[in-house]
Order: C-alpha cells, then sequence, then structure tokens
C-alpha cells in the first residue's frame, strides 16, 4: 500500500513503468483497492445513467430512457406550479382599482416585477428593453412626460387593452385617424385624409412654422407664411396653440419631444408622406382568439410603464 | 522494464491500521486540543446575543435564506462578501505560515479528519482494547464476539456522526427552534438530509477511510511540499544517533533498539525512521512513543523529534542546533506573516469604518438620459438602500452636482423613504437638468448623492455616507 515508505527494495518489488526522466524513474505502485473499485462504479453508474436517463442521440432527439425524464416536462410543472402560487395575488390585481394598485405595497411589488418581465418579453421589441422608445421609426419613449393619449394609470391601461390604429380591435385608439400626407404628389388612404394638396413648398413653410412654434432656428418669412396654412389645415388636429390633442393622439408640437424627429428633414418627410403608427391590442379577445396578455398581466404592464418616470 | 509484481494484479489490498495508546506530551496536547475544539464546536451554535427585537438573537448564525452572517456583534451583508473573502485568505496565509514553520501541524493537530479520527481510535480502543487485541479480533474468523464488539462500536461512531452533523445544522438556524423540531420532525427536510450526509460521512472518513483520506482524498499535501523547505520544523528521526538500530547489548548499537514502539502508535501506519515522508501528519505521536522507550534504557529523549534538515548537519558534528527563533524568522514566514496582518487590519478596519446605513448606486444606461418636454436632461438612478438597525428608518437623499440639478424619488414627493429593519429598499431617483443649464450639455458631470439617516438617534450626529457616480447630459454634437 501507498503509505507504506518506499523503501530501497521498492523498485524489485514492485517494478518501473520504464519511464526515466534525467535518472528518476517512476515506481509502479499499484492503486489501492478502493480506488480501483470506485473506477469501476463509476463505470456501472454511467451505464445505468444512459439506460436511466435521455442519453443516446438519434435523428430526431435521443433515447427517453427508463425514468421519463423530461426537461421540458419540468418546465412546464414549474410554470404550472408559480402560476398556481400567483393566482391568488392576481385576482387581487383584477379587482383592484387601478389607481390604487401603486398604493398597496404588495400588489406594487407584484406588478412592478411581472410588468418588467412581461415588458421585456411582449414590449420591448418595438419600445426598446430600457422602454426608450425609437424616435425614427416612431416608437414612443415611455420614458418622459409627454404622452400621446395620456399618461395616467387609467390611459396607459387604456392603451395597453386596445393599441393604436389596429385593425382587429374596434375600440383600439384612433381607428381611421391619421397625420394625413399632405403633399399633392402623395396619393393612397394617407392622402385622401389630407384636407388640402400643399406644393412642395407650402409644406416647406409648415415645416418653418413648426420649427418655430417648438422654439428652434426657423426661416422668418417662411414661418410667417406657414402660420396661415397651419391655421388652415393643422389646428383641427394639432390645436391652435400647436400643443396637440390627446383625444387624436395629436402630438404637441412645441415642446422638445418628438415621435418621428423635429428637425427640419424628418418634419419635412412626416407632412409629405403622413404618419399612422400602430400599436397591437393586448386585450382583444373574440370569439376564435384568445388575448394576447390576460387583465392582471395588462394591469402588470401598465404600473411597470406608469412607474418609469412619466407617470401622471 | 522489470515488473518483479505480477503485472496483473491492479491494486493494493488495504492494510488496516491498529494505533497504539501512547501517552506523552505530545499526546496530553491533543487530548486537550480536542476537547477544546470539539466545545467549541458544540456550544457556538448555543450562545445567545441581542440584537433588537426584529433580528436573530443567536450569537453566530449563517442565515442563508435572508442571507446575512451574523458573528457575535457583527453583521455581514451580501454585499460584504469580502470580508468573508477577506477571512478566507487569511485562513489560507495562516494555514502557509504555520507549514512553512512548522510542517504540517495542521494536520497533526487542528483538522477536523484527525480530531475525529482520533475520537473513533479512542471509541473502537475502548470497545475492542489496545492494538493487540485488535489484530486478534481482525484476524478472527466472524463470531458472536466479533459481531457484538463491531457493532457496539459501530453504533457508537454512528451516533458520534450524527451529533456532528446534528450540531452542523444549528449553526444555520436558531438552535433551540430546529432542536425542538428536529424532535418533533418539524424541521425543514434540509435539515434532515444535511445530518443524514454528515452522519454517514463522519462514519466512513473517520472509522473506515481515516488515513486514505489525508493520504489520497485532501490537496493539503500535495500543497504543503511548496511550503516546506530545510528550515521548517518538523517531525524527524536522528538516524546519526539511532544507527546501527539494534539490541542495546550490542556494543557497536546506537540508540534505536528497533523496538516499533514509533510505527505502532503512528495513525497513518508508516516508519518515521525512513525518513521525512508524504503521509506522515506530524501528530507527534512517534515522539511520545519514542521518548518513553528512552525513559526506559536510560537515554536521552528526542531519538525522534522535531527538528529541521538544516540541524541535521550540526549534530553530525556535535554542535548545538540553531535556535528555533531562526528557523523561524526567515524572509518566507515573514512575507506569510505581514500579508496576513496586512488583510486582518485592513478587515478590522474596514468592519469599524462601515455605516449602519449602506448605499449602492446604479445608473440606469438604457437610454443615458431621457429629454423632457421642456427640453430638459434627466437621469435615472436605482438606488439600494440598506438599513442595518434593527429597526425602521427614514433616509433622506440628497445630491450635490457640479452644476444644477434637482432630485426627485420614484413614487413620493418627499427626498426621504423608509427602510424596514434589516432590510434593503430599491429606490428609483431621477437628477433633472433644466434645458440650456451646464449641467444638461455636460458629459459626464460628477454627481454625489447624499443618503443621510434622519434619525441618527443612537450616534451623537446623524449618519450620512455618499455615493459617487456620474450625470449624462446631452452634448452638443
Ligand atoms: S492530510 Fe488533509 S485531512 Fe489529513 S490531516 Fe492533513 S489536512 Fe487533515
Ligand atoms: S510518523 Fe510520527 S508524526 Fe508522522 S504520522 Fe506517524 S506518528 Fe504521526
Amino acid at each position: 500500500m501507498c503509505a507504506k515508505p518506499i523503501k530501497d527494495d521498492a523498485k524489485a518489488k514492485v517494478g518501473t513503468t520504464g519511464h526515466s526522466w534525467d535518472g528518476i524513474e517512476e515506481l509502479n505502485t499499484p492503486l489501492p483497492r478502493w480506488w480501483l473499485w470506485t473506477f469501476y462504479l463509476t463505470i456501472l453508474f454511467a451505464i445505468g445513467y444512459t439506460i436511466a436517463y435521455p442519453a443516446w442521440p438519434l435523428i430526431y432527439g435521443a433515447t427517453p430512457g427508463v425514468l421519463g425524464s423530461s426537461t421540458r416536462a419540468d418546465v412546464d410543472a414549474d410554470i404550472q406550479h408559480f402560476d398556481a402560487l400567483n393566482a391568488p395575488i392576481k385576482a387581487q390585481l383584477v379587482a383592484a382599482d387601478l389607481t390604487a394598485i401603486e398604493g398597496d405595497d404588495a400588489l406594487k411589488a407584484y406588478a412592478l416585477a411581472a410588468g418588467k418581465s412581461l415588458f421585456a418579453t411582449n414590449c420591448a421589441p418595438c419600445h426598446g428593453s430600457g422602454a426608450a422608445g425609437v424616435q425614427g421609426l416612431g416608437y414612443p419613449n415611455l420614458l418622459d412626460n409627454d404622452w400621446l393619449y395620456g399618461g395616467t394609470i387609467d390611459a396607459i391601461y387604456t392603451t395597453i387593452t386596445h393599441g393604436v390604429r389596429n385593425t382587429v380591435d374596434p375600440d383600439a385608439r384612433n381607428v381611421g385617424i391619421y397625420m394625413p400626407a399632405w403633399s399633392d404628389k402623395a396619393s393612397g388612404p394617407l392622402a385622401d385624409m389630407a384636407t388640402a394638396k400643399l406644393s412642395a413648398d407650402q409644406i416647406g413653410q409648415v415645416v418653418h412654422y413648426v420649427l418655430k412654434l417648438s422654439g428652434q432656428t426657423a426661416h422668418e418669412a417662411k414661418a410667417t407664411a406657414g402660420a396661415q396654412l397651419f391655421k388652415d389645415n393643422c389646428v383641427a388636429c394639432h390645436g391652435e396653440d400647436g400643443k396637440g390633442n390627446r383625444d387624436l393622439g395629436a402630438p404637441n408640437l412645441t415642446d422638445a419631444i418628438w415621435l418621428y424627429g423635429g428637425d427640419e428633414v424628418t418634419l419635412t418627410k412626416t407632412l409629405t408622406e403622413g404618419r399612422g403608427g400602430v400599436m397591437p391590442s393586448w386585450g382583444y379577445a373574440s370569439a376564435s382568439s384568445t388575448a394576447r396578455l390576460t387583465e392582471a398581466d395588462i394591469r402588470a404592464v401598465a404600473v411597470y410603464v406608469h412607474s418609469l418616470g412619466g407617470g401622471e | 522494464m522489470s515488473n518483479a509484481q505480477d503485472p496483473s494484479q491492479l491494486y493494493a489490498a488495504h492494510e488496516p491500521i491498529f494505533p497504539r495508546r501512547v501517552t506523552g506530551k505530545f499526546r496530553t496536547l491533543k487530548w486537550w486540543l480536542m476537547g477544546a475544539m470539539l466545545a467549541v464546536y458544540y456550544i457556538t451554535p448555543w450562545l445567545r446575543w441581542d440584537r433588537g427585537p426584529q433580528m436573530p438573537d443567536q450569537a453566530v448564525l449563517l442565515d442563508i435564506s435572508s442571507r446575512r452572517f451574523f458573528f457575535f456583534m457583527i453583521e455581514i451583508w451580501p454585499n460584504e462578501f469580502y470580508f468573508v473573502a477577506g477571512l478566507l485568505i487569511m485562513a489560507g496565509l495562516g494555514l502557509f505560515l504555520f507549514t512553512s514553520a512548522a510542517g504540517r501541524v495542521w494536520c497533526g493537530y487542528a483538522c477536523p479528519q484527525t480530531v475525529w479520527t482520533d475520537l473513533f481510535i479512542l471509541v473502537e480502543r475502548w470497545v475492542e482494547g489496545d492494538r493487540n487485541a485488535r489484530i486478534r479480533l481482525h484476524r478472527q474468523p466472524w463470531n458472536w464476539e466479533k459481531l457484538i464488539k463491531n457493532g457496539i462500536k459501530w453504533g457508537l461512531w454512528l451516533l458520534i456522526g450524527l451529533a456532528t452533523g446534528g450540531a452542523w445544522v444549528f449553526y444555520f438556524t436558531d438552535a433551540p427552534t430546529l432542536f425542538w423540531g428536529l424532535l418533533d420532525g418539524t424541521a425543514s427536510p434540509v435539515a434532515y438530509i444535511t445530518m443524514a450526509v454528515l452522519t454517514f460521512t463522519t462514519f466512513f472518513f473517520g472509522g473506515f477511510a481515516r488515513e486514505q483520506i489525508c493520504i489520497y482524498a485532501c490537496p493539503w499535501p500535495r500543497i504543503q511540499a511548496a511550503m516546506m523547505d530545510e528550515d521548517t520544523i518538523t517531525i524527524g528521526y536522528r538516524s546519526w544517533r539511532g544507527e546501527p538500530r539494534g539490541k542495546q547489548s550490542v556494543q557497536t548499537s546506537g540508540d534505536c533498539i528497533d523496538c516499533m514502539a514509533c510505527v505502532n502508535v503512528c495513525p497513518m501506519g508508516i516508519d518515521i525512521r525512513d525518513g521525512q515522508q508524504l503521509a506522515c501528519i506530524t501528530c507527534g505521536l512517534c515522539i511520545d512513543a519514542c521518548n518513553g522507550i528512552m525513559d526506559k534504557i536510560g537515554k536521552p529523549h528526542g531519538l525522534v523529534g522535531y527538528l529541521a534538515l538544516t540541524d541535521e548537519p550540526l549534530e553530525r558534528a556535535g554542535k548545538a542546533d540553531k535556535p528555533i527563533w531562526k528557523h523561524i524568522l526567515r524572509p518566507r514566514t515573514v512575507v506569510y506573516t505581514v500579508l496576513w496582518a496586512g488583510i486582518g487590519l485592513g478587515l478590522v478596519a474596514a468592519l469599524f469604518l462601515r455605516a449602519n446605513l449602506d448605499a449602492s448606486i446604479t445608473p440606469v444606461r438604457n437610454p443615458p438620459f431621457v429629454i423632457l418636454s421642456d427640453g430638459a436632461i434627466r437621469n435615472t438612478y436605482d438606488m439600494r438602500l440598506r438599513n442595518k438597525h434593527g429597526t425602521d428608518r427614514w433616509f433622506t437623499v440628497t445630491a450635490t452636482a457640479g452644476g444644477d440639478v434637482t432630485l426627485a424619488l420614484e413614487g413620493t414627493d418627499a427626498l426621504r423613504v423608509l427602510v424596514k429593519a434589516n432590510e434593503t429598499l430599491v429606490q428609483r431617483l431621477y437628477v433633472t437638468a433644466s434645458a440650456g443649464t451646464v449641467a444638461a450639455a455636460a458629459h459626464h458631470l460628477p454627481l454625489r448623492l447624499w443618503i443621510t439617516d434622519a434619525e441618527g438617534t443612537e450616534t451623537p450626529k446623524a449618519e450620512r455616507i455618499y455615493k459617487d457616480t456620474i450625470f449624462n447630459g446631452k452634448e452638443d454634437k
């Protein structure tokens, strides 16, 4: 056994492996018996394991193993388990008054945590994982204090539930209402909405008036000419003062926040081609389809979005 | 290649070791150390320490579910895990220091494997008798005597194992509650499973694996060789005095009478007269055994004893040994000591400098900033506020920056929040710079957030700490 010191006669007794480095030879000392047994046991274990658990790769999957273990089934069971655990608080969330949720520590904590992960899965593709939106594409920033349809918890909840200008939910916001394409060269549904056809020069004048409205540097003469055009065509939605109208989702043109961009190029494009962003309905269910999110989930997302810094 | 042994034989059978009882200086020291260490192990979880009504009153508690580590007046939060890391580094350096000074003292005197094996051998000797009786019992075929003696021995070992595992679980939850819970079956399954595993491992390691753990399983014998050098004081055989071994009556004989006493007491089953070897745990028992023999034959002690390699030429030349301090005081031990003490002092300083409130700031950088409707620039921060008091506290937050900024807290109009006793609160902060200000256009404006314990009643002045971070403005392109 190894614990026995290596005596001079050890070489004669156990022999060497035949390896020799600079005259240092390696004894061929046998392993302890328990070590060898453990080694054989691990081999037996490995064989047993491949029989008991999914192991051998086949063309479409692997051998199932006699114990019927399946990580997919385990995950399903886990999900069901946690759904069951969450059921009571979800019921409370649905029963509560929307404005009361944030005052209730337990409900708020649940709604924020659930809302955060629901947002990451469902909303982040457009609004971004940090909810900052994508300006050039017209996905609104949800962190600032400017809201197209209102930033109260009720307004946010309604927007999420029904969406904006989508074709499925009859209660969607702004169905049939767009920023028209004002250009006299434009055609299609957005052009049909325009109450007038403006030339490129006229559009430029309106753009400069809007630049002026929002406190940016503008061409004075063009802006003055644009003021009348604005009055004739734009105030119906954006209001006399250009501050917008939340009932129509018409943006405030006097502040620093822009859905598509407030520079001359982008404004020109917006006026020329029109705009009409769409948001899906997350709560609409019909006879043939279920809602994308449950009532409890929508409420959780609403609380989460309301907590991001812009909530009213 | 000459292979004298039968090559088909893949293993060597385990030869059981039957250490003989021995008395002497080192054995006595080891009994005392064993008693002290077992006492510390079993008593510690039962010590109480008052920390206030909302806190556990167990002096030493590793509260894993709420992620707190209590050690008398010290409480460690997960974010202060560097204390634990520091202690582990100190333990490692301490081990290096002791090993380079005196060899495997840890193995021989303090390692649980040695302490429990000692205890198990004590039980074995008590049931079956001393070495010769045990060898006889081992060799005889199975009969009632062998069965009963082994049964009693294994039963006692299992009890010791159970007590070992039983004490262990008390470190992780309130000991008295768990004690009654274990008895009436209401304790958590984790406690029972832990106890079962530890009972079995103690039984197996202390009863059967013993020296096999030290030789094959433990990494320390592999590492220790790097810590030792020729000045390390370790256990050795003074061959120049002992050889040639043989009967006292023979004139040419050295002091060693080849009585095998040192071999028979060795828990590792080795012969120290073959020189320093991997298997020796420097337990000192062979010294006791040999000194006992020297007394009988009227020769001085120390044929087997603590010595360093550098002493050998001196002793052979008939000179005195190097003084002990000269062995110990050498660059590597000094380096280990300095590192060890440096980390220790650092930890103590950190312990006294930390406040009862603690905070960390995570700037939200997705997006880096938000433009508000009036053109103001807002940055968002997530602040974790930790209240280490035993009572709920109000914390006030204020901000100072290299420019004008205003601070707001999510969910409240005030600048203070309530943090529950012994808990962490994640609070969102908004810092806003008005349009056109320096801050609004700044690149990486330094921002300092002050957190004040608004009711610092226990201290003369309110506790106040700060955390530095950065404010991102919208740089003009
Ligand atoms: S070899 Fe390892 S297990 Fe054995 S006494 Fe030393 S430290 Fe302990
Ligand atoms: S040789 Fe001596 S010191 Fe080393 S393990 Fe054996 S009895 Fe202990």
